[in-house]
């Protein structure tokens, strides 16, 4: 709470140093809004500067070569990219799926949330591709061979294939939803719900489909990654709506603290749903495969065991779940408070799904001296500033969002 | 149903996931033709090609491959000289920090006389191969002819997924080539030139490494896979990739 209490004080300062009204042309916004007052411009300039030198320093990588670079090896060949791709598209998918509660199903409660989730579920996609670029090796191949060469088979492909897809029906949904043409932003905002559902559970099925690592292998991974997305997505709901009336310097009216309620309720819920699916995956998980076992301990009372009860447990789920709980939905800092706690520990969520699947070797049943003990990753400098760059990213686009399209307002029906 | 209630057709179907049946059928061929080891604990030292097939012809015409590229490691006879790696780096240019084959150490401090045992590993070209399942450009693919696993290196993206769905170790990223790497049993530097043997196979001072078609009765690989003394493994079985290298001692 006092993290909270110190920040909220900050952005406010920033807001109440803001002009508040605004032509109604955007392009005229965006001009005003550059020349706007000094701490909003210092705040999009630092944004704009992670994103400038985190590009800098992905290029760097990209040039003195990603195995030189980065942390990955030949046994752990995803490190945290992969992990902050996820954190990032999850969120996307979360946005997508909680805002479409109100905007493709008609939930009245859930309304007032829709525009600014969607559009900040294509700034979270776009963060996320941007990560992934600077992960994989040839990603311009990838744009030709995925079209001339596809593998149906293969869930990176169905995978990438549905992102895209995803990302085009949000924009248009967007676009469309700008346009005040609220019928076919609907549609729009129910193809681009199908498409990312199935490209997000596709997601969880290339880990779940690789039945050489016991840890990930199963069916568990891709309906994990629809509950955790939609977890993901209230968290990041509360989060932005919050500091967006800040910046905007505005007093939430009523609509938008009922939606705000109701996320917070849905957010509630879904914590209790993903402690109970995780803790049968780890009771399951510790009288399995031996490999398996051996993950689970490592994740349980090995080196990742902080980053599982602290962040992952104690951070990403019970703390919120008890603030929200004392919160009654009603006292929003508390939630806003929450829901940066499940943020911080969600992303460790990612990064211990991604790295704990790898850290036990392929051959480490076989009893070998090369592969008795489990591996080691850790991030270089060149991984954890893309990841930077990827949240200033989403900073930059939020802050500039916020200003030019007004708040979000949205008035739909 | 084929003699022995095998249908080896069934082994073909690399793409297709696994049923219930077919698996059941392949863990039979598993159990009766070679004897299986899973962790290094042996379960069924009971190999019995003779039981199985009515006749080695029968096992000729079903086999999926011609010629049915695979290798028989002779598990005790390797000496870790790592000749093999450095024949394989240099045919194959493999760069310093990358390996298509290497051997692996095991101890076995409670053994009576030698303690320690070798364990050379490589791509096990597989005819079940999640790698060849995972890639979403088919960079990777199982060759129609001799069931070698290849890589149009031009179609690779980087993404890495293979070098994590195969079982062996066997992927590494290749900087020098962008692409992901593994053996291919010298498909492109020896086989497709005439050579009978991988360079690793070639080079084995104790011939512990032995290279043939398992689908012709007069290779070596063939009567060493299908004799019924001594116990045949492979590597991994539980993940049911079918893989086309075998383990033996003696």
């Amino acid at each position: 709470m006092a993290n909270d209490v110190q920040f909220s004080d900050i952005v406010k300062s920033v807001a109440s140093s803001f002009d508040s009204t605004f032509a109604s042309n955007w392009w005229s916004n965006v001009l005003e809004h550059l020349s706007g007052r000094k701490l909003f411009y210092v705040m999009l300039g630092i944004s704009g500067l992670v994103v400038f030198a985190a590009a800098a320093v992905g290029l760097d990588a990209m040039n003195i070569g990603y195995r030189e670079a980065y942390g990955v090896t030949r046994e752990i060949p995803w490190g945290v990219l992969i992990g902050a791709y996820v954190f990032f598209v999850v969120t996307s998918t979360g946005l997508c799926i909680v805002s479409s509660i109100g905007h493709v199903f008609g939930v009245e409660e859930f309304m007032p949330i829709a525009k600014r989730s969607v559009f900040l579920a294509i700034v979270t996609i776009m963060a996320g591709f941007t990560v992934i670029f600077f992960d994989i090796e040839n990603p311009f191949r990838m744009a030709l061979y995925n079209v001339i060469s596809p593998n149906l088979t293969s869930n990176i492909w169905w995978m990438g294939t549905l992102y895209g897809a995803y990302m085009f029906f949000m924009i248009v949904e967007y676009i469309l939803l700008l346009a005040g043409s609220h019928r076919f932003a609907m549609y729009a905002g129910l193809l681009g719900l199908l498409s990312g559902v199935s490209a997000h559970s596709n997601l969880g099925g290339i880990f779940g489909m690789l039945h050489a690592r016991p840890y990930w292998y199963g069916p568990f991974m891709p309906i994990y990654f629809i509950a955790s997305a939609m977890m993901s997505g209230c968290a990041a709901i509360i989060f932005f709506t919050y500091l967006g009336y800040k910046i905007n310097n505005e007093k939430m009216d009523k609509p938008m603290e009922r939606a705000l309620e109701a996320v917070g309720k849905l957010a509630t819920l879904l914590i209790a749903i993903l402690m109970f699916f995780y803790t049968w995956k780890i009771i399951t998980g510790l009288v399995g495969d031996p490999s398996e076992v051996a993950a689970f301990r490592a994740e349980l009372a090995g080196p990742y065991s902080v980053n599982f009860w602290g962040f992952e447990v104690a951070l990403g789920m019970v703390i919120p779940f008890i603030l929200f709980l004392y919160s009654r939905f009603r006292n929003i800092g508390m939630m806003f408070a929450a829901s940066v706690m499940m943020i911080t520990g969600i992303f460790m969520m990612r990064y211990d799904l991604v790295v704990v699947g790898q850290i036990v070797p392929s051959y480490y049943e076989l009893g070998v001296n090369e592969y008795s003990r489990l591996l080691v990753y850790h991030p270089t400098f060149h991984e954890i500033m893309v990841v930077i760059g990827g949240v200033g990213l989403v900073a930059l686009s939020f802050l500039l969002g916020e200003r030019v399209f007004k708040g979000h307002k949205s008035e739909i029906h | 149903m084929k003699p022995g209630g095998i249908d080896l057709d069934n082994l073909k179907r690399h793409d297709a996931p696994p049923s219930g049946v077919e698996r059941r059928e392949f863990l039979k061929i598993g159990l009766v033709i070679t004897g299986v080891f899973a962790g290094g604990t042996l379960f069924s030292v009971a190999s019995n090609i003779g039981r199985a097939f009515a006749s080695p012809e029968d096992v000729y015409k079903h086999y999926p491959y011609k010629p049915h590229y695979s290798m028989v490691i002779r598990q005790d006879r390797c000496i870790d000289c790592e000749r093999c790696r450095q024949a394989c780096r240099i045919t194959n240019h493999v760069p310093e920090y990358g390996y298509r084959t290497r051997i692996m150490e095991k101890d076995v401090p409670g053994a009576i006389g030698q303690k320690r045992e070798f364990i050379p590993v490589l791509c096990n070209q597989c005819n079940n191969p999640p790698c060849v399942r995972a890639c979403p450009t088919k960079a990777s693919y199982k060759d129609e002819t001799n069931g070698i696993i290849l890589i149009d290196y031009k179609k690779c993206i980087g993404c890495k997924t293979c070098v994590l769905a195969c079982p062996y170790n066997a992927r590494y990223f290749d900087d020098e080539r962008h692409a992901v790497d593994k053996c291919n049993f010298c498909f492109d530097t020896r086989l497709s030139k005439g050579e009978k043997l991988t360079a690793c196979a070639a080079i084995c001072p104790a011939h512990a490494r032995v290279f043939g078609d398992l689908s012709d009765p007069g290779s070596e690989v063939y009567q060493l896979v299908h004799q019924i003394e001594k116990p045949v493994w492979v590597l991994r079985p539980e993940v049911g990739t079918k893989p086309n290298v075998f383990y033996m001692k003696g």
